[in-house]
């Protein structure tokens, strides 16, 4: 590790470039805890999207247009409308509204602009889900649930066990390209001031004056999270492939 | 509403049952009763309403009026249990059906932990026994994708079977298969019959028909035109169109 803080250090005392966080103690430590805050952004907000994803389009085949109805109107609101307009509405809309509560002996807001950026980021990506499971849920051809049905499963019953399972195999592709926007869409908490990636190598640049070299560190960063998960969601495609099963 | 039944009674009753999808009325008032043990086939036209009637008596779909009762359970019950009617009532398809990102094993095992919350270990052992009953010992970890035909449709009757039903409803079960594994389907069906299972069979198979079933309704644009022992109905059909269908098939 010494040996790279090295070379970096040597860089730029002979180029100039100055990768400060590859040498800088505080500079490692600012970058390495807004990576942590993008990670756990990312993780919570994939998680709860697919949660939501799947709820929404259970909803949505209902029978019931009592239930259709707020589902269509969710999907429609988060699509329709901006993901940074819709993090502002949460964080200084409703979030001034709600009451404020004790904590160790002061007054702060009920939830932290960390939580809104993880409420605002999953109902966003998971409007998108829900279509994108919807997609899939309609490719499961009706007798595979016919049958299912008269083995007496239940709505739920089949949709868990069955319909899901399937339909989660042929919307992958695009399930895929959603969720890789949403890692990346992350970068918006920035506009709340939480400390993610952006946040903190934007505050190591305004110090350091090294906008160019933290440009390219901030790329790399994304270039390789982004990899990380396109890798995992490949992964997780080949664990499901079911031989002799064609689409 | 299921406690008066005894099974002196008959197992499916359907009276003067009528289903119309839109403007189109598909059975027109037919009235059928099963004993428990027997083995009946429906034969007829295409579009005549076989399918649609054996899809009825497990609320697959809902009848227009008329009546239909298994072991006293009346199906056309805006209350009905349907849980509790499908775990009378197997049903056997046309295009087997079978989940295909599932084992031949998991499969069979499905409905049983899944719906009637039965233990695995338990139900491992009737699947794996069931499985041995319909000749796929060995297939249990195949995905169906990988089977044949026929051996799919065999674990469709195995995965049916597992959930024990009192009635076994097979609708078209050998039309979508290749000549060859017709016959081993059939074998497994005529196996089940001479168990003493309840079967009701909407088949083209003529010869198999005339074999096993104890009685055969023959129907044509929903009514039954005419029924009886195969015997009977094979060789000295009364009614002309019986007799012009049948010399189009035999």
């Amino acid at each position: 590790m010494q040996a790279i803080g090295d070379w970096f250090q040597q860089l730029y005392e002979t180029t100039g470039l100055n990768f400060s966080v590859f040498y800088d103690a505080y500079d490692w430590g600012r970058y390495f805890s807004g990576l942590n805050m993008t990670l756990l952004l990312s993780v919570t907000t994939i998680l709860l999207s697919l949660v939501i994803g799947a709820i929404g389009a259970l909803l949505q085949g209902s029978p019931s247009m009592l239930l259709r109805l707020p589902v269509n109107a969710f999907v429609v609101l988060f699509r329709n409308t901006p993901p940074l307009v819709q993090l502002f509405f949460f964080y200084f809309g409703l979030g001034t509204m709600l009451p404020a509560v004790e904590a160790a002996g002061m007054r702060v807001p009920l939830l932290s602009n960390v939580q809104w950026a993880i409420i605002s980021l999953s109902l966003f990506a998971g409007a998108f889900n829900v279509e994108i499971f919807r997609s899939g849920i309609e490719a499961v051809p009706r007798t595979t649930l016919e049958a299912a049905e008269a083995l007496g499963y239940t709505r739920l019953k089949a949709y868990i066990h069955i319909v899901l399972p399937l339909a989660i195999r042929v919307c992958l592709p695009a399930l895929n390209n959603n969720l890789v926007n949403l890692l990346k869409t992350t970068t918006l908490a920035y506009a709340i001031a939480v400390p993610e990636t952006l946040y903190a190598v934007k505050q190591i640049w305004s110090e350091s004056q090294n906008v160019f070299e933290m440009m390219v560190v901030l790329l790399a960063t994304y270039g390789i999270l982004v990899g990380v998960l396109v890798w995992l969601m490949h992964r997780w495609e080949r664990a499901m492939n079911i031989p002799g099963y064609a689409r | 509403m299921a406690t008066s039944w005894t099974p002196d009674r008959p197992i499916v009753q359907c009276v003067d049952v009528r289903k119309s999808f839109g403007a189109l009325e598909v059975l027109k008032g037919i009235s059928l009763s099963v004993r428990k043990g027997e083995v009946i086939c429906i034969i007829g036209p295409s579009g005549s309403g076989k399918s649609t009637l054996i899809r009825c008596i497990n609320a697959l779909q809902p009848i227009t009026s008329g009546s239909i009762q298994i072991e006293g359970i009346e199906v056309s019950d805006p209350r009905l249990d349907k849980l509790a009617l499908r775990r009378k009532v197997g049903m056997v398809f046309q295009q087997y059906n079978l989940f295909p990102h599932k084992t031949a094993l998991q499969n069979v095992m499905m409905a049983p932990i899944h719906v009637l919350g039965q233990k695995r270990a338990e139900v491992e052992v009737r699947a794996r026994a069931l499985l041995a009953k319909v000749r796929l010992a060995g297939k249990e970890d195949t995905y169906p994708g990988e089977l044949s035909g026929g051996q799919q449709q065999r674990v469709a009757i195995a995965r049916s079977l597992a959930m024990r039903p009192d009635i076994m409803l097979f609708d078209e079960v050998t039309a979508a298969l290749d000549p060859e594994t017709v016959k081993e389907v059939l074998v497994t069906i005529r196996e089940l019959a001479e168990d003493g299972m309840t079967c009701i069979l909407v088949t083209h198979e003529m010869n198999f028909a005339r074999e096993v079933a104890d009685h055969v309704y023959f129907t044509d644009r929903g009514v039954i035109v005419e029924h009886g022992p195969p015997e009977t109905l094979f060789t000295a059909a009364k009614d002309e169109r019986t007799q012009r269908f049948l010399s189009q098939v035999l």
